[in-house]
């Protein structure tokens, strides 16, 4: 790990913050959608498995210690205990999933392969554990806790679309995954 | 925007470590979910409460502290009336008020750089494992350092980008925006480097 990677990762890690403070958007459904879930998809997508999952486990621990970094100003050791904690800690695992996944197509990287890495890790994966979270403190079953989340899948859909598009694009004007290997 | 959620005091909970003080909260959130009797949770919140005004927070602190989490603990206790019954809706309640406030009050007390200090020193034997404490300090360093840094580079291209007509669209603000920090981050590393910070 050198110097470069620290600041790549200490970078992912303040995007994620910044996507923090655009107010979320409601969808005409009346489900709110925030930019942030985007860090963690960049993260994996762009800086690839280790150094994208470093990254936001980074953000993690600067929120656990009292950084007011989520979207709306939260922060702080309390918001694990929550019913979204596990979200949170989900985006560290999705962000690992999306690189490895990423690198795994890097060759053949289009659109198809691209949004169904981000897909698969930030969503399928970050929801799996997200629910655990959901089911424990609302004391409903993981069944109804899933089936719960299904008008958020709206708002996935766009962040998995902008974070594919963000992800091509990047690959293209600046590769940091194949400079790596 | 980043100064954290610390207020200035001299309470004894102000004083207390902060490894201390992420010991006790470790524990308050364990505990708490050991318990399911609805009067044993009540009487750990009013403890939580109480803490409060001996750590020198008016109600207008706690308040902030607790008013976003309200409409959740409704939805939840409903929640739990519908599939349950208005005890396990208390117990959900109670124990969620008691760990967040708790931690709030672990926040409210304890500086952002004394938290990230316990941090560092608790990282020690994680050495063994590999990890260099000073190279995660310079991550951490680094975020705080980067985060207006990225807010201002992003209200730069929105401003570029609203003389195009693009200024709704987060994909003309969210390229460029990846682009440009990239270059900015290899060029502090280079400066970093060039001061000889020892990476290995």
């Amino acid at each position: 790990m050198n110097t470069k990677d620290i600041v790549y990762i200490a970078l992912f890690a303040a995007v994620t913050a910044v996507l923090g403070l655009f107010p979320p958007i409601t969808l005409p459904v009346g489900v709110p959608v925030t930019a942030q879930s985007l860090g963690p998809m960049l993260a994996g997508a762009i800086l690839g498995a280790r150094r994208g999952g470093l990254a936001i486990l980074l953000f993690v621990v600067l929120v656990a210690v009292g950084l007011p970094l989520l979207s709306g100003g939260r922060g702080g050791f309390g918001v694990f205990f929550g019913a979204t904690g596990g979200f949170i800690i989900g985006w560290v695992v999705a962000a690992f999933v999306i690189g490895f996944l990423i690198e795994k197509f890097w060759h053949r990287l289009n659109v198809v392969t691209a949004a169904a890495s981000i897909a698969i890790g930030g969503v399928i994966v970050d929801y799996a554990i997200g629910n655990i979270w959901v089911a424990a403190v609302v004391k409903i079953s993981y069944w109804q806790a899933t089936v719960g989340m299904a008008p958020f899948l709206i708002g996935d859909g766009i962040k998995v679309a902008i974070a594919t598009i963000a992800c091509l694009a990047v690959k293209r004007a600046y590769p940091l995954i194949s400079r790596s290997r | 925007m980043i100064a954290g959620l610390y207020i200035a005091g001299h309470s004894a909970l102000h004083r207390v470590a902060a490894g201390g003080k992420i010991l006790a909260l470790m524990v308050l959130g364990t505990g708490v979910f050991l318990i399911a009797d609805w009067p044993v949770l009540a009487a750990v919140l009013m403890v939580v409460l109480v803490l409060y005004p001996l750590s020198g927070f008016g109600w207008h602190i706690l308040w902030v502290q607790a008013r976003p989490m309200i409409w959740l603990l409704v939805l939840f206790f409903a929640v739990q009336l519908w599939l349950n019954d208005w005890q396990a809706g208390l117990v959900v309640v109670l124990r969620l008020a008691a760990i967040v406030l708790f931690a709030a009050l672990v926040t409210l007390t304890t500086k952002t750089s004394a938290l990230l200090a316990a941090l560092e020193r608790a990282m020690g034997p994680l050495r063994r494992l590999g990890v260099n404490p000073q190279k995660v300090s310079l991550a951490f360093s680094l975020v705080l350092r980067f985060i207006p840094v990225i807010a201002q580079v992003a209200s730069e291209i929105r401003d570029a980008q609203r003389a195009r007509g693009l200024d709704k669209s987060i994909l003309a603000l969210i390229v460029p925006l990846i682009i440009r920090t990239l270059k900015m981050a290899d060029d502090v590393a280079d400066a970093i480097d060039a001061r000889s910070f020892d990476a290995d």
